[in-house]
């Protein structure tokens, strides 16, 4: 990936606040096209990295590149490029859904049919005429990314959307991400959810205290792990000592409910199972992203 | 659309559909302007009103005048009675010739009137009874003095005095209400200048202070209030303009300061209420000490009030705008830098 075709090119920045840094040296590119994101515990430094290279705050040191051009001082140039959903929703006072988009969208220039079109990309449709405070949490959350995405930008920042949103609006939320990602923009958004970076990302940064961890897809880290996929079989389908004795298998322990096998080579392992028609209640989890953060910090991860 | 009309558009409607704000704006001052109407209505025009017992060509000569209101009695006792108990400052008993005027000690000023008039009324049926041709002639004629009925100073005064509150009030709670939730630095990152997020505030801002003009002119001019128009009083719109800006910039100063829309609500009655009362919003400041006049001179509302007074009520003319023009002009100049200076994005 060269450095002409990234989005997003950020080197060896830097932001403090007093003693405190937010950002401390973080550098990393993002290729046209990608679901990038950004993943950490609160006061990671997540917003300041994404808002500095929005061009709303300037780094202490470091350099930033948007397709090329810096985005510190405000680059009239840039801005009609980049949509930005800040992590406060923000929207007009007492204006409907629609009226908020055809609102946004004017800023830039839009004519008002994309507002409905919009509205029809995060599912909303139905809700053009309520009022803004009258929504749900995952509601405004949607039209947020609505108004962010209005005038087509090529690039898409996003800050904790998910956050506060029950499971099945999570979900929906995915759904829309994953639109939008095939409709060709790059999306840059952060999240303190494990499992869905795991699920949406192209590549995760995992942050702590102003650092970048570690950066790769999803996948790749866990493998990097090198950490056990664990198989859990209903208990009395196959003693501790059968098990055991499986290709594969590295150990196996039993309790009151269940018998779980830990292999860092699933395949024969799974088809050993099969063979002998153990399958009963067969669930398998791998490692996730919840595992990388505690090799990499030592603690668990708490959002 | 053009960011600019949109954006007056998004905040009007955002105007219009928050009752709060709609009641403060119109409701709030129209309350005092109606409240205050209705109390001081009889002030000025009101007439002494005295007990008459019998009748005769000094009682006729008098009713006819005018000069004074005639309650009728039958009975002489009840009519010293009212004077006594207070209700009536004197008691006029017509027995033939003989006219007696029986009067309350407690309040000289009304009794003296009415002694005068009497007396007046008794000379003029004498010299008449004569015969003679008056060796000196008088006349009176009505002027039109600075002193105004109270309708006519409370609706300028109440009319700036609104027109600053929803301006103060209306631009310090957009900026602190803006900034809070972040929809200045998302209007930052769009591609618009901050001229026109602040014309297209301005704008509303302004429609909305004629709005008010016209509402409570009209409601001021109707018979019970009797509010009674000069012809130069479209001069009134350029000083409820000029009115406008000068205020929106006091109020960018005070969302400058304020954190929460709460501090920035108090932060602006602080500055405004006391202006108001010094101003003369709810009463003459002519009538005030004179120190308190020369106080009043340093806010920017005695003066929009004095232009308004002028051209509304008073008639004068356009050379009567330059001097609160000037100063309103001069402080939306000063308080505008000022609140550009300290001006924040965010938080
Ligand atoms: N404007 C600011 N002034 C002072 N400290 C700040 C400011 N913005 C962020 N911080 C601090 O910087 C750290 C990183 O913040 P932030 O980037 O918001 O983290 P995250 O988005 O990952 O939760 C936090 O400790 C936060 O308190
Ligand atoms: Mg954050």
């Amino acid at each position: 990936m060269t450095e002409e075709r990234s989005a997003v090119v950020v080197r060896d920045d830097r932001k403090s606040y007093g003693e405190l840094k937010a950002v401390d040296g973080v550098s990393f590119t993002v290729a046209e096209g990608e679901f990038f994101g950004i993943l950490g515990p609160n006061g990671a430094g997540k917003t300041t990295t994404l808002e500095i290279i929005e061009g709303l705050r300037e780094p202490d040191s470091g350099e930033v590149r948007l397709f090329g051009e810096s985005p510190w001082p405000r680059n009239v140039k840039l801005l009609p490029r980049i949509g930005v959903q800040l992590q406060a929703t923000s929207f007009f006072d007492k204006l409907t859904a629609k009226e908020q988009l055809q609102t946004f969208g004017s800023l830039y220039g839009v004519s008002r049919a994309t507002a409905a079109d919009m509205l029809e990309l995060v599912g909303l449709a139905d809700k053009a005429n309520e009022q803004e405070n009258k929504l749900s949490g995952g509601q405004r959350q949607r039209l947020s990314i609505a108004c962010a995405l209005v005038h087509d930008p090529d690039i898409v920042f996003l800050d904790e959307p998910t956050a506060a949103l029950d499971p099945q609006a999570r979900r929906n939320l995915w759904d829309v991400l994953r639109a939008i990602q095939e409709r060709g923009k790059t999306i840059v958004y952060t999240t303190h959810y494990l499992d869905e970076a795991e699920i949406l990302c192209d590549r995760v940064a995992i942050m702590d205290n102003g650092k970048i961890l570690a950066l790769d897809p999803p996948a790749v880290l866990v493998r990097g792990l090198d950490a056990p996929t664990h198989v859990t079989l209903q208990k009395g389908v196959l003693s501790v000592v059968d098990a055991s004795s499986l290709d594969g298998v590295d150990e196996a322990h039993e309790n009151e409910v269940s018998l779980t096998i830990s292999t860092r080579r699933p395949a024969p392992v799974l088809s050993a199972l099969a063979d002998r028609g153990a399958l009963d209640g067969l669930q398998v989890r791998t490692a996730t992203l919840e595992d990388v953060f505690l090799n990499l910090t030592g603690r668990e991860y708490r959002a | 659309m053009t960011a600019f009309k949109t954006l007056s558009v998004a905040m009007l409607k955002g105007f219009i559909r928050d009752k709060v704000t709609l009641f403060f704006t119109f409701l709030f001052p129209l309350m005092f302007l109606i409240i205050f109407g209705l109390i001081l209505r009889d002030v000025g025009a009101d007439k002494t009103r005295i007990a008459v017992v019998g009748d005769g060509p000094i009682v006729s000569a008098l009713r006819d005048s005018g000069a004074l209101e005639l309650e009728s009695y039958n009975d002489v006792d009840a009519a010293v009675q009212k004077v006594k108990d207070g209700d009536l400052p004197a008691a006029l008993i017509i027995r033939g010739q003989q006219l007696d005027v029986r009067f309350a000690q407690s309040d000289q000023v009304k009794s003296a009137t009415v002694l005068g008039i009497v007396n007046g009324f008794v000379d003029k049926a004498n010299l008449a009874a004569t015969g003679q041709p008056p060796k000196f002639t008088f006349a009176a004629e009505k002027v039109e003095d600075a002193s105004l009925k109270p309708i006519q100073f409370l609706t300028p005064g109440i009319l700036s005095w609104g027109v600053a509150v929803s301006a103060v009030f209306g631009s310090a709670l957009t900026l602190v209400s803006w900034r809070r939730k972040q929809v200045l630095r998302r209007i930052r990152l769009a591609p618009v200048s901050a001229a026109s997020v602040l014309s297209s505030r301005i704008l509303v801002s302004t429609g909305v202070a004629l709005v008010q003009g016209a509402i409570f002119i009209g409601i001021a001019s109707l018979p019970v209030f009797g509010l009674r128009l000069s012809g130069s009083w479209w001069l009134a719109i350029p000083l409820l303009l000029l009115g406008t800006i000068a205020f929106f910039a006091l109020g960018m100063l005070v969302g400058a300061f304020a954190k929460t829309e709460e501090a920035a609500s108090a932060a602006a009655n602080i500055v405004v209420l006391p202006m108001a009362f010094l101003s003369g919003t709810f009463f003459p400041v002519d009538q005030a000490p004179a120190w308190l006049q020369t106080v009043s001179k340093i806010f920017p509302l005695r003066h929009m009030n004095d232009g308004m007074l002028d051209v509304l009520v008073r008639g004068k003319g356009i050379e009567a705008l330059a001097m609160p023009a000037a100063i309103l002009v001069g402080f939306s100049l000063v308080v505008g830098f000022l609140a550009s200076r300290v001006f924040k994005w965010e938080e």
